[in-house]
């Protein structure tokens, strides 16, 4: 069994242009990572000796919409052999949101990633099965950016009654 | 039932209306020239434990593969929990996994105290390792209850359930609800135990350990048992790490991964007890694995219950900005009223910053990502369940296997759809 290294120094010393910001809040450290290196990234963090963060634990679009770069992904990452978390973050534009696919390092970014699809209209390049998942195949919409309306149905009142009535979505036959 | 070639659209659901050029990649090319059948698998098929609809490729009755299919109970929970306040949320964390209610409100509790660094007193502390456990068993007793039934045992359903009904009314006691009690809250739980709860807690675990030698004595040994589930849904330890397995099926694979020993939280740490494990991976070992944990939760319920009759002291942190003051304050502390209205007009403001919190619920790992950006309400609340990555499994449990074998495999995987789907 090797030491345990350091993780950010090893991402620094192995790609020095992935590594673009780290930030520690509450004892958690938070590496920004560069975009297209990121599936590389991943895949020495989970070999290389000292690191070896088998388990991913999640993979989750965030939309910091109006800011600029307005998506990000985090991915959680565990190392059961030393017993330590990380995570790791990617800041995508709003026009396009691309990134590579982790589904190479670890099986279970699969269905998390569409996940991420699904709610954020994250492309994931190189993705096996990039579908929508949770919502029907014929949504329109990421339900979970934030310029999207959280919906809700107009109380009818005999004063709107008919107005209600005309765009309530009634089962066609 | 089966559908037949041609077909260009899957009369059970809206979903896929397209053809099959849809998910063309997904099945073997024997699918395509019509020698191997296509068969849909729920979402209303009684041992799909919920709405999980399976698209099944199959070689006669062999399993070539699985296309599970989810999202028929999707709520919106994370979306939802955007526009309320932190606590007002915490209702919602029940609706997910409804049969460990109390995990899900720990999980997103510790997050929003790690978030605003809310402490929780020792009191506090223990009564929530006490519902969590009690949380484990209720969901380990329907898991085997509804598993043993699949497979056709069926009055170990009937028993699991009784003793279950037995839980429900310790919940009922302590929240007022039987099933979504919402009673872990920020800095504590809601109230302190009421009397008649420890007295009841001690009747029951008098009643319950002997129980559980009762549901081994109808199936540990009992060769049909056996049969059904020895060498069925395999999967090595690498392939379960990879595949982000958790809980009873990483364990009994024979990873020795539980949060409560790796990261504790909660004062786990404290507690004695043992981390079942497996040898084989299959679903009979994942049947031991549970079976095992529920006897290590009673172990950690005596403990705790041992615990709380000595340490005294508040139910819930004291701070003032977070957790709101007691009715009997208000009467003459202008202060505490102050603190009243503001926390339930506006709620306490979260710092900007995000964290992630993992605890060991009955089906595995659910952990919970929460991201503040100063206000009132979370900015991002993401969760990971342990259904959600249990059923993405199914294929690489299932392969090659009977499809009486499937249910098997199903029932240890233990999904909760409303934990899958959120």
């Amino acid at each position: 069994m090797h030491d345990s290294k350091d993780p950010v120094e090893a991402i620094r010393a192995q790609f020095p242009k992935a590594c673009l910001e780290v930030v520690t809040f509450r004892g958690e450290t938070t590496i920004y990572i560069d975009p297209p290196q990121i599936a590389d990234v991943c895949l020495y963090l989970r070999d290389a000796d000292g690191l070896r963060f088998n388990f991913l634990i999640d993979v989750t679009g965030i939309d910091y919409y109006p800011d600029e770069p307005r998506f990000a992904v985090a991915y959680h990452l565990y190392a059961m052999l030393y017993n330590r978390k990380l995570r790791l973050k990617v800041r995508l534009p709003g026009d396009n949101p691309h990134v590579p696919t982790v589904t190479g390092v670890w099986p279970t970014a699969n269905w998390q990633e569409r996940e991420a699809y699904d709610m954020f209209g994250i492309i994931f390049d190189g993705h096996p099965d990039l579908r929508r998942i949770l919502t029907a195949a014929d949504w329109e919409g990421h339900p979970q950016r934030k310029d999207y309306p959280l919906g809700y149905e107009t109380v009818q009142f005999s004063f709107n009654f008919d107005e209600v009535n005309r765009y309530k979505p009634y089962a066609k036959e | 039932m089966t559908i037949a070639q041609s077909y260009q659209a899957y009369p059970e659901t809206s979903e896929w209306v397209g053809d099959i050029e849809q998910i063309k990649h997904l099945v073997s090319p024997r699918a395509l020239t019509g020698e191997t059948v296509l068969l849909n698998m729920g979402p209303q098929h009684p041992s799909t434990h919920g709405v999980l609809r399976l698209l099944l490729e199959l070689d006669g009755e062999t399993i070539v593969n699985v296309i599970p299919d989810i999202g028929f109970l999707h709520t919106g929970i994370e979306k939802n929990m955007e526009a309320k306040r932190f606590e007002q949320s915490i209702v919602m964390t029940d609706r997910m996994d409804y049969l460990a209610p109390f995990s899900n409100n720990l999980v997103y509790n510790l997050a929003i105290e790690k978030l605003v660094d809310l402490d929780v007193p020792e009191r506090a502390q223990i009564i929530r390792v006490l519902v969590a456990e009690l949380t484990r068993l209720n969901s380990h007793l329907v898991w085997l209850g509804t598993h043993a039934f699949d497979i056709g045992a069926m009055s170990v359903a009937l028993y699991c359930f009784r003793e279950r009904e037995l839980i429900l009314d310790l919940f009922e006691m302590i929240s007022g609800q039987r099933m979504m009690g919402t009673y872990i809250r920020p800095g504590g739980v809601w109230r302190d135990l009421p009397d008649e709860f420890l007295p009841a807690l001690e009747k029951f675990l008098e009643y319950f350990p002997p129980r559980i030698d009762e549901y081994e004595a109808l199936l540990t040994s009992n060769p049909l048992w056996i049969d059904r589930t020895q060498g069925v849904g395999v999967i090595t330890p690498e392939d379960a790490i990879a595949w982000g397995l958790s809980g009873a099926i990483l364990r009994a694979s024979g990873v020795n991964f539980d949060v409560r020993k790796a990261m504790p939280y909660s004062g786990y740490e404290t507690y004695d007890f043992d981390i079942p494990l497996g040898l084989h991976g299959d679903v009979y070992d994942r049947y031991l694995v549970r079976v095992q944990e529920m006897r290590e939760s009673v172990r950690i319920i005596q403990q705790a219950k041992e615990r709380v009759k000595k340490v005294k002291g508040p139910f819930r942190s004291q701070n003032r900005k977070f957790v709101p003051p007691p009715r009997s304050e208000l009467g003459h502390s202008m202060e505490a009223v102050i603190h009243h209205f503001k926390l339930w007009t506006e709620g306490f403001h979260a710092p900007k910053g995000e964290v992630h919190v993992m605890v060991e619920s009955p089906r595995g790992v659910i952990a919970c990502y929460l991201s503040g950006d100063g206000g009132n309400k979370p900015h991002r609340v993401h969760f990971r369940t342990p259904s959600f990555i249990g059923v993405q499994a199914l294929p690489k449990l299932a392969q090659d296997h009977l499809i009486a074998d499937l249910v098997a495999i199903i029932g240890s995987v233990d999904p909760v759809l409303g934990d899958c789907d959120r």
